[in-house]
């Protein structure tokens, strides 16, 4: 196989945790006979060596200012000049706000497809097959590509970074292209916070259609409130008018990752499982023990929330 | 402003998990008994955000395009009982299985058969294959730019504001039509379609178009042809360790579970 372009991306901390995540993903590609490792990022020379560090076998750094808009319009001659210079037949890309863009337009225009937000990546028969969840994380899909360039874009936190090691070495290069973008940047900003987001929030408590009374949510409140986190709500429950739609958690609402979800009287559709999948601990209050929330908690109790709720509360101010 | 919006049918989200079936020999998902297919929930959004720009631009024709089996039409009624003007359904058993990639080709062309338009706008992305890759292919093969991720469109005559949202925050850009839009979640609840829309929708005009009226070929349709093919479909197995936290009463459950919690630093 013809070699592995990984398109890097740098934040104010340096390069992207996503993209040492590619490199590691890479490196793993390499070892099964995937080529050699060759990494791109729009910056400087400095940043390519230290892709260099995390795995690359060589970097290129595109160099041409127009990058920073991160329009695809920009990018694209970038990337397509770095693929020629590589020789590379498969490009990983991190599922991000560059990525999503980038990777269906590179591979449109060099008609090929992408498999987006990948969670696995394998050799097979001298092709790569790339594994991703669809419905709503129900099924998992395993898909290969027809055309010789193959695409993907990687789920953060799928593979382990390496960690950098300044003494490896490899080539660095620069190139210059860039395209002219026909969508004009205006200016980024950064949402404005007031309270505990949801989306911040260390715990969220969510509540569902299951709950059969808008009025339960008073009480999901002031659980909340006691473990300093936010409440949220199914989109069974806020399309009842339950609660505010601002609050809804799942497919068309928000996406949390707390540390603690408590989910109360959810069964886990997957219109909601999309919402909170990422949650690092789940705990699931449900009368029914067949249901699929209880089936990917931590802990769960089933029983009714309108007894085990109060109860919790008053044994949580006893910890305190 | 003549918009052209893009909608798709798919089995429901909220079907249950546990009724969730895949045939593995054939790749598909099996439809849940009793469970009628919805449409995409990203999709009312973009035909929101389409009747929005219509009346800011006082007047104008909204065309809504579905490609899938026969009862995608219920789509495509969805979006005219909200105010859009016609409807166009690409139905043939030769688009049967097809990819995301295909369907942008077969979008695309339909797009050119319905002609002249200033804007093309789709949800962020379809909920059963969650790829998002349409708008952009759409882009790509019509060759006009693409702004993924839409919360906020403004017209100004050809010259469109979009604010979108980044991973981190959001984007102000600035575009010229035609192009295509992707709507995201946060722009808005979309209008429910009253009774008397509902009926104005029952005498709108559905065109049905098969694969040959697009003029595809042989080698553009079916599955074998996917740019994406697909190896395999499986439920994942969920690797349960739920640990129940058992009590003679609720109290006691309740005690359990917040020394459990405490346990495990959660709390």
């Amino acid at each position: 196989m013809a070699g592995i372009l990984v398109i890097a991306e740098a934040n104010e901390g340096g390069i992207a945790p996503i993209s040492q995540e590619l490199l590691g993903a890479a490196r793993q590609l390499a070892d099964a006979g995937a080529g050699p490792v060759t990494a791109f990022i729009a910056g400087t020379e400095a940043q390519a060596k230290e892709l260099v560090a995390y795995g690359a076998d060589s970097a290129i750094a595109a160099t041409n200012g127009a990058l920073a808009s991160g329009t695809t319009d920009a990018y694209l001659p970038a990337v397509e000049a770095a693929i020629a210079q590589s020789g590379a037949d498969i490009v990983l890309l991190g599922q991000t706000s560059l990525g999503r863009d980038l990777g269906p337009a590179l591979a449109f225009k060099n008609k090929t497809a992408v498999a987006m937000d990948c969670v696995e990546l394998h050799v097979e028969g001298g092709r790569l097959h790339a594994v991703r969840s669809a419905y709503g994380g129900n099924a998992r899909a395993k898909v290969s590509f027809r055309a010789p360039l193959q695409i993907v874009t990687v789920k953060a936190k799928s593979f382990d970074a390496l960690p950098a090691d300044a003494g490896r070495s490899g080539a660095v290069s620069a190139i210059d292209a860039a395209g002219e973008s026909r969508v004009k940047v205006l200016g980024t900003s950064k949402p404005e916070s007031t309270g505990i987001k949801l989306e911040e929030a260390p715990v969220v408590v969510s509540g569902g259609r299951g709950l059969g009374d808008p009025s339960a949510f008073a009480m999901l409140e002031q659980l909340a409130s006691l473990l300093k986190g936010a409440t949220g709500a199914s989109r069974a429950a806020c399309d009842l008018g339950w609660y505010p739609p601002s609050q809804q958690v799942g497919l068309t609402g928000k996406t949390v990752s707390p540390g603690l979800y408590i989910a109360v009287a959810i069964s886990g559709a997957s219109q909601h499982m999309a919402g909170m999948a990422g949650s690092k601990n789940i705990v699931a209050i449900n009368k029914d023990a067949d249901a699929n929330m209880v089936k990917v908690s931590k802990f769960a109790i089933v029983d009714d929330y309108k007894k085990i709720i109060p109860a919790l509360i008053e044994e949580i101010k006893k910890l305190a | 402003m003549n918009i052209i919006v893009c909608v798709k049918q798919i089995p429901d989200p909220e079907t249950p998990s546990a009724s969730f079936r895949v045939d593995e020999a054939a790749k598909k998902v099996i439809p849940a008994q009793g469970i009628a297919p919805v449409v995409n929930p990203y999709d009312p959004q973009a035909t929101e955000a389409a009747l929005r720009l219509k009346d800011a631009a006082g007047g104008g024709k909204i065309t809504v395009i579905s490609l899938g089996p026969e009862t995608a039409r219920d789509a495509i009624k969805h979006a005219l009982a909200m105010g859009a003007d016609e409807g166009v359904l690409i139905t043939d058993p030769a688009l049967d299985g097809i990819d995301n990639f295909q369907t942008a080709v077969a979008l695309a062309k339909a797009i050119e058969k319905v002609g002249e338009f200033d804007l093309i706008l789709m949800g962020r992305a379809s909920a059963d294959w969650d790829m998002g890759v349409v708008p952009t292919g759409v882009s790509q093969i019509l060759g006009v730019p693409v702004v993924t991720l839409a919360k906020a469109i403004e017209a100004n005559g050809a010259t469109l504001k979009v604010d979108r949202v980044l991973d981190d925050g959001f984007q102000q850009v600035e575009v010229n039509t035609p192009a295509v839009i992707s709507i995201s979640n946060e722009f808005g609840e979309p209008r429910y379609p009253q009774l008397r829309q509902i009926m104005l929708a029952a005498k709108k005009t559905v065109q049905v178009w098969s694969a040959a009226d697009l003029g595809l070929g042989a080698d553009e349709t079916g599955s074998a042809n996917r740019w994406l093919p697909l190896e395999a479909l499986y439920v994942p197995k969920v690797e349960s360790n739920v640990e129940i936290i058992e009590g003679d009463t609720p109290e006691e459950k309740a005690r359990n579970l917040a020394l459990k919690l405490r346990a495990a630093k959660l709390i």
